[in-house]
């Protein structure tokens, strides 16, 4: 039955169903056990299916993620939490050098169906380390997926499929999404892991996004339709794979495209996208993909971050200069 | 082949029996460890406080702790620890010339470990799970991984050639001490299993500096982990010497973590086979994780991209070759009759016979097909691994015409 919930009660809800329904899923990671992690996420989750399940560890996130994937080779099936986006680069090497890799090392003898949840992104008002977008980072690794869901059913869903995948799954939570809430139904059909959604349709131009710029991506949609442009918002859901044939297909619709996220622009997702978008629909491109992004600086201070962020203007202003063209 | 039976069939020791005796064991579980382990750490680190069975001069000598755990070690198995050790070095001469001849792109010997590698390998039994660095050749052997199979990845025709679970014997891990947390991990899952199987991790004294070694330390003392973390020290990283690597003897580091450490002569196969069973022993009875240092010398190159003459000396090399692993069983083999002429004549024919099939697997094996490249990299696919594969095909079919490419 449907019920309206917050995205951080929908991962907590996903991840006990998948403790529910085999015993190999363990939850793993700092603090994920009395205090239910940091954002709560895992709340309630070592009460009831123990210590041996639901793991406090050591403050070590190689640690972490290495043994995850002995854990992962012995027949478990691991999601681990790394506490912070700008946390997760100790475990960087073991992710990158084992996790990713170990399948094809081994000609397909071994699986590795580890998750690793990384709360992600600005806009919290945070220190430092803890409002970082590192995706790219980690699409760029072949051997690892990567995904972001946007609401609490998605969220919900995605979660589902990514611990149900034979392959290591990195699972980017919007942290500044946690509290929205949205209607989550445990009996419906849900969409394919890695395929985009289109989440508003339009013709003047395409928005896409995932995770936490799929909201203001809608908003900029809003704000657009008062001045008579009607705006298609995609919702990418996964960063790796990349749905192409989804933002293609909107393209050839649109003729514009302007992708959001919080990551750097420079190397990031949105850089890809522009660059296989353009190969793929050269003839029907009215206007050279846009981009919209963080700066190659380091994610500033609080006081400074929505000059960072995207927003609502920023994401405008890009809007603009495409149809301009 | 085996000697898994000798000391199996020992009765099981208790932690609090083996307390009080003499050896280079850092202890932390039981009042009379602390005494000892004052005693060890004041000695000076030049003074190595070796646990040995075997002298260089392949004199048996006794120890009050260990002799348990190779006390009915047979001729017969004796022989084959010998025999190990000699194809096993065979293997690796082969591997070496043929690298010297183009037929590998590089190789690690693991020329002077033949002891520690074998006497730990044989100290396994078959449920047990091994992780190794790149150079566990001898483990490789006692483990049953087929020789040949090591050397596809340093022919370049494949990342790892063997079924990991087929021997319980992971991939080699070239990232240096990356294994030591999987291994930590595995042996947690083992816990969580309620099996009675240990886990052994590989590395050397290089890796003892890296992170993800002291973390699982950590993992593995809080957890309780059934793992052994098998260090062997064979002096040089390269080019770096221990002293680059620790202010300590690396045993010590255990105490640490709150688990036993204990310096074993490497050289000494027996030694190595007691002290692995001994702390393999441990971790099956759920007391946790071991550290054994196994205090070797690598007698060739790091690999055969190096150049040993650019930072250590012939004396060296020299002294140590005088504690040859193998020549000390050898000696010991003879002096109490328990091989005669024939049966090192019979191994001298086998290894001949092992160095040709090695030598003609390699030259034998196929480079991959072309299209392996994209196979495996994920398990449940992946769509842009399918347009490029789909892109390569088209490109490389573009030179059909011109009578294949």
């Amino acid at each position: 039955m449907a019920e309206k919930m917050a995205m951080a009660k929908a991962i907590n809800e996903s991840l006990r169903r998948a403790l529910d329904a085999d015993p190999k899923v363990l939850v793993m990671g700092e603090d994920v056990g009395k205090l239910g992690g940091v954002f709560r996420v895992t709340d309630g989750l070592q009460k009831d299916f123990g210590e041996s399940r639901v793991i406090d560890t050591p403050l070590a996130e190689s640690g972490i993620v290495g043994t995850a994937i002995g854990l992962a080779l012995r027949g478990y099936r691991p999601v681990v939490e790394i506490q912070f986006d700008g946390f997760v680069f100790p475990a960087y090497d073991q992710i990158v050098t084992q996790l990713a890799k170990m399948h094809a090392r081994s000609l397909g003898k071994v699986k590795l169906p580890v998750v690793v949840r990384i709360p992600y992104g600005g806009g919290i008002g945070a220190v430092e380390h803890h409002s970082e977008s590192p995706e790219a980072l980690f699409a760029h690794v072949a051997g690892l997926k990567v995904v972001s869901p946007s609401n609490a059913s998605d969220a919900y869903w995605m979660m589902q499929q990514a611990i149900q995948s034979d392959d290591p799954v990195i699972f980017f939570e919007p942290k500044r999404r946690y509290w929205d809430k949205a209607e989550v139904d445990p009996e419906a059909i849900p969409a394919p892991l890695h395929k985009a959604r289109v989440v508003r349709e339009g013709t003047d131009l395409t928005l896409a996004a995932y995770g936490p710029m799929v909201k203001l991506c809608q908003e900029v949609a809003d704000a657009a339709a008062e001045e008579g442009k009607h705006l298609e918002v995609l919702d990418l859901r996964s960063v790796s794979p990349l749905d192409f044939d989804a933002i293609q297909a909107s393209v050839e619709k649109t003729r514009r495209l302007v992708v959001v996220h919080e990551a750097p622009v420079f190397f990031g997702s949105g850089a890809e996208i522009a660059a296989r978008i353009t190969e793929r629909c050269f003839y029907h491109l009215e206007a050279p993909v846009l981009r919209v992004g963080g700066y190659h600086a380091p994610y500033p201070p609080a006081r400074l971050e929505e000059e960072y962020l995207p927003d609502l203007d920023r994401v405008l202003d890009a809007v603009d200069r495409s149809l301009a063209y | 082949m085996t000697v898994e039976s000798s000391a199996a069939r020992k009765p099981r020791r208790t932690a609090a029996g083996k307390a009080g005796t003499t050896g280079g064991k850092t202890g932390t579980t039981g009042t009379k460890r602390t005494t000892r382990t004052t005693r060890s750490t004041a000695k000076k680190s030049t003074d190595p406080d070796l646990v040995q069975l075997l002298t260089p001069e392949g004199k048996r000598v006794e120890h009050a702790e260990y002799d348990a755990y190779v006390a009915g070690i047979t001729p017969e198995e004796l022989r084959g620890l010998y025999r190990d050790m000699v194809l096993t070095r065979r293997f690796d001469a082969e591997a070496t010339a043929l690298q010297r001849q183009g037929e590998l792109g590089l190789w690690a010997s693991l020329l002077g470990q033949e002891a520690a590698q074998i006497g730990s390998g044989r100290a396994t039994r078959p449920d047990d799970y091994v992780f190794p660095t790149y150079r566990e050749h001898g483990v490789a052997w006692c483990r049953g991984v087929d020789p040949t199979n090591l050397l596809g990845m340093f022919r370049g025709v494949n990342n790892g050639g063997w079924d990991p679970n087929g021997n319980n014997f992971h991939l080699y891990t070239i990232v240096i001490g990356s294994q030591a947390l999987h291994a930590t991990g595995y042996a947690m899952g083992i816990a969580k299993d309620g099996a009675d199987s240990a886990v052994i991790a590989y590395f050397g004294d290089g890796a003892s500096s890296q992170g993800d070694v002291a973390e699982s330390f950590t993992f593995s003392a809080v957890y309780n982990a059934p793992v052994v973390f098998f260090c062997q020290n064979n002096q040089w990283a390269i080019s770096e010497p221990t002293e680059k690597q620790t202010r300590v003897p690396l045993y010590q580091r255990a105490q640490g973590y709150g688990f036993p450490g204990v310096r074993v002569d490497g050289n000494d196969v027996l030694a190595c086979l007691a002290v692995t069973k001994w702390a393999l022993e441990r971790a099956r009875n759920g007391e946790g994780p071991t550290l054994v240092e196994a205090y070797t010398y690598r007698m060739g190159a790091h690999t055969t991209s190096d150049d040993p003459t650019r930072y250590r000396g012939d004396e060296e090399r020299l002294a140590w070759e005088a504690k040859d692993p193998i020549l000390r069983l050898h000696r010991y083999l003879e002096a109490s009759n328990h091989a005669d002429e024939g049966f090192f004549a019979e191994l001298e024919a086998e290894s001949e016979a092992l160095g040709k099939r090695v030598r003609e697997a390699v030259r034998a094996m196929p480079d991959p097909d072309r299209f392996a490249l994209f196979e495996n990299v994920y398990a449940d696919g992946h769509a842009l691994v399918d347009e490029e594969r789909a892109q390569f095909a088209a490109y490389q079919a573009s030179f059909a015409d011109e009578g294949g490419h």
